[in-house]
């Protein structure tokens, strides 16, 4: 199957005052149609940035240095801005992590479903409407007709969520980058928004790259798992693999260090220092101070991609023990 | 519980806000008085050198219990007794001040709970100072240091300011300050919620370790479950302003009896079981501005009946809980699912 979304080597630099730092350091991923991606990392990996870099949003002074986008089989960072702006409205779509910050203060919802669809489809203003309460049905709000009449700070913050999820799936999109879609709601209503998240990916086909912190939302919701530290890709592969047996001794560390509902520890693993700053990088293996199993070549080295199982992983200890197995 | 363990005792707490238009807007509108019910006559006691947390979700009231036991926030009606006093009487700053030493907070965000413009040296020891614990010179410096070690930062930190640390190391100063007044109780308001997991493992690590050593109580404020199994003796489940289901922190998780308890548990993204089908808890929670007749939850409880629409149940003991539910009084709670008690089995003991 071919890929929906490709993303081959992306660089990402941001100019500082004397020097250039590197937020993205040549990674590659794939996403399939009707496939969620989850990425995921700590606060600084570059998760977020990543995102950006697709939706062509990267701003000063952050730009791409390197590194090929493409979606749909045609090259997409090199477009210019109306072709991008067209593109981000009809094919990818974006949700953010703080509803209010992405919906307009002083339209109501249903202005501005019908706005949108009517700027990107060929739609008259009663059909618009109809179809801005159906899908305000499909996302689980209730009284859809009377609520198109609703400004966003009449709704809660999982009602605002709904209504982000309708806007974005409104064009029918064929990829949705929704960075931490989850974080600002609380747990029950976090399942309901991950099940529907879901549940339109399955009916529709539309791929999902999900950008979070919480591996709790990515057991959840995602196909496969992107794990990354310090601006790179460490691990990729199919969820279930990978919180089975992560292979990388970083996302192990990630996961032990998470609590256990059901089996208390007297103490959690820790993973020892904090990930290295984009002003201070790190030589060989980013995450080599920290690891536990570091060999001499990982602080010289970096690690390349390697296959484990149905997943790839960038460490030294994979290429090892593959060897001594031959 | 014996008397003297406890350190904290809550009784009847109520915290109600006006959030009413201006009384002129009123008389002009006809418009009514709008009372936010924060909290409703909650009703807890904490044992000297354990952990106390409090869950629930957004808007249920526990941020405005941990303020009003910090004395940040009067109470409504009820009362805050600490050490054997009410602290919620107390008339003027002075007066508190011998409570206040033994009793310290840390707050959510690291970023907004630390002058920006201080070094870490004085924001360490202004506790000391407001409690004329010591006076500046040699030993206060010795002093800071020792806390700073304490936290596992370095002493020669305390000539930093707060933007040259991290938000993990930023929580440990902020935990050094609450220790500099030799507290006996700590209230931590979601102390990790703004954290990596790696670092929130550190530092969970760390109040954990402080406990041991220097014998602390703490109330734990928290909407992570992962994070109040692993912390907390005892555990209050709030919805709404009230106190639903309180006990044992191994039983409660375990053996949930509330259906509100039991449907948050379910809804807990598990990381270790991927693809988990997770029963969903429906609705949203009501405004606490008009909170609904009888038992709160019952527009969202699959087990309500006529009663809970229109009584509000009392607490009523199940082994080492207290739960206040009707459907649990009158014994028409359905058997744990084979799932639920999957999560009870392998050893909850601490």
């Amino acid at each position: 199957m071919t890929a929906l979304l490709s993303v081959q080597g992306l660089r990402v630099e941001i100019a500082a005052r004397h020097r250039v730092l590197t937020a993205i350091d040549d990674v590659s991923f794939d996403i399939a149609e009707g496939e969620i991606l989850g990425v995921v990392g700590e606060s600084g990996a570059g998760k977020s940035v990543t995102g950006t870099a697709v939706l062509g949003l990267l701003e000063r002074p952050a730009y791409q240095a390197g590194g090929r986008i493409i979606f749909a089989g045609r090259r997409i960072d090199t477009l210019d801005e109306d072709a991008m702006r067209t593109l981000r409205s009809r094919q990818i779509a974006a949700v953010f992590q703080d509803p209010l910050t992405s919906l307009d203060p002083l339209m109501t919802i249903g202005d501005q479903l019908v706005e949108t669809m009517q700027t990107h489809l060929d739609l008259a203003r009663a059909a618009a409407l109809a179809r801005a309460e159906q899908l305000l049905a499909e996302v689980g709000i209730p009284a859809p007709r009377e609520r198109l009449q609703s400004y966003p700070h009449e709704m809660s913050g999982g009602m605002r969520q709904r209504v982000v999820l309708a806007l974005a799936f409104c064009c029918e999109p064929r990829l949705i980058i929704a960075d931490e879609p989850t974080t600002a709601l609380d747990v029950s209503i976090q399942a309901q928004i991950l099940d529907l998240l879901r549940r339109m990916c399955r009916e529709r086909g539309t791929a999902v790259m999900l950008v979070t912190h919480d591996m709790g939302v990515i057991a959840e919701a995602s196909d496969r798992v992107a794990v990354m530290y310090a601006g790179r890709l460490v691990e990729i592969g199919p969820t279930r693999d990978l919180i089975a047996a992560a292979a990388h001794p970083y996302t192990r560390g990630l996961m032990a260090s998470i609590p256990d509902m059901h089996r208390r520890a007297a103490e959690l693993t820790q993973i020892p220092g904090s990930m290295p700053r984009p002003d201070a990088p790190v030589p060989g293996c980013a995450f080599h101070p920290r690891c536990p199993q570091a060999l001499a070549r990982c602080a010289t080295d970096r690690p390349a991609m390697l296959p484990q199982g149905a997943s790839q992983v960038a460490c030294w200890l994979v290429d090892a023990a593959s060897r001594s197995a031959a | 519980m014996a008397a003297n363990d406890t350190i904290l005792s809550v009784d009847r707490l109520t915290v109600r806000f006006d959030a009413s238009a201006p009384l002129l807007k009123r008389l002009v509108t006809g418009a009514g008085r709008r009372i936010v019910h924060a909290v409703e006559e909650v009703d807890f006691e904490v044992a000297r050198g354990s952990t106390f947390a409090l869950v629930g979700e957004s808007g249920c009231g526990k941020s405005t219990i941990a303020r009003t036991i910090a004395g940040i926030q009067p109470p409504t009606a009820g009362s805050v007794s600490f050490m054997g006093v009410d602290i919620a009487g107390f008339r003027t700053r002075h007066a508190a001040m011998p409570y206040r030493r033994n009793l310290q907070m840390i707050f959510q965000d690291p970023y907004a709970s630390l002058n920006p413009r201080w070094r870490i040296g004085r924001i360490v020891a202004e506790p000391i100072l407001t409690h004329a614990l010591m006076t500046p010179g040699a030993a206060l410096k010795a002093r800071v240091a020792e806390l700073l070690e304490t936290v596992g930062l370095s002493p020669g930190d305390a000539g930093k300011f707060p933007h040259q640390f991290s938000g993990g190391q930023r929580q440990r100063i902020s935990i050094a300050r609450a220790l500099a007044s030799n507290p006996a109780f700590i209230v931590c308001d979601e102390p990790t919620s703004a954290l990596d997991v790696s670092v929130q493992a550190q530092i969970l690590n760390l109040m954990k370790k402080l406990q041991r050593e220097l014998g602390l109580t703490y109330l734990l404020i928290s909407h992570n479950l992962a994070v109040v199994a692993h912390m907390a003796d005892r555990l209050g489940v709030m919805y709404l302003g009230r106190l639903v289901e309180q006990g044992d922190a191994a039983q409660i998780l375990g053996r949930p009896l509330h259906p509100y308890t039991r449907l948050l548990l379910d809804t807990v993204p598990d990381p270790r079981a991927p693809g988990r089908a997770r029963p969903r808890l429906s609705g949203e929670v009501p405004s606490p501005l008009a909170p609904p007749a009888g038992c709160a939850f019952h527009p969202r409880c699959p087990l309500a009946d006529a009663r809970c629409a229109r009584e509000r149940p009392q607490p009523v003991r199940v082994g080492a809980a207290l739960v206040a539910c009707h459907a649990v009084e009158e014994r028409r709670l359905p058997a744990l699912t084979s799932e639920q008690e999957c999560l009870s089995s392998p050893g909850d003991a601490a």
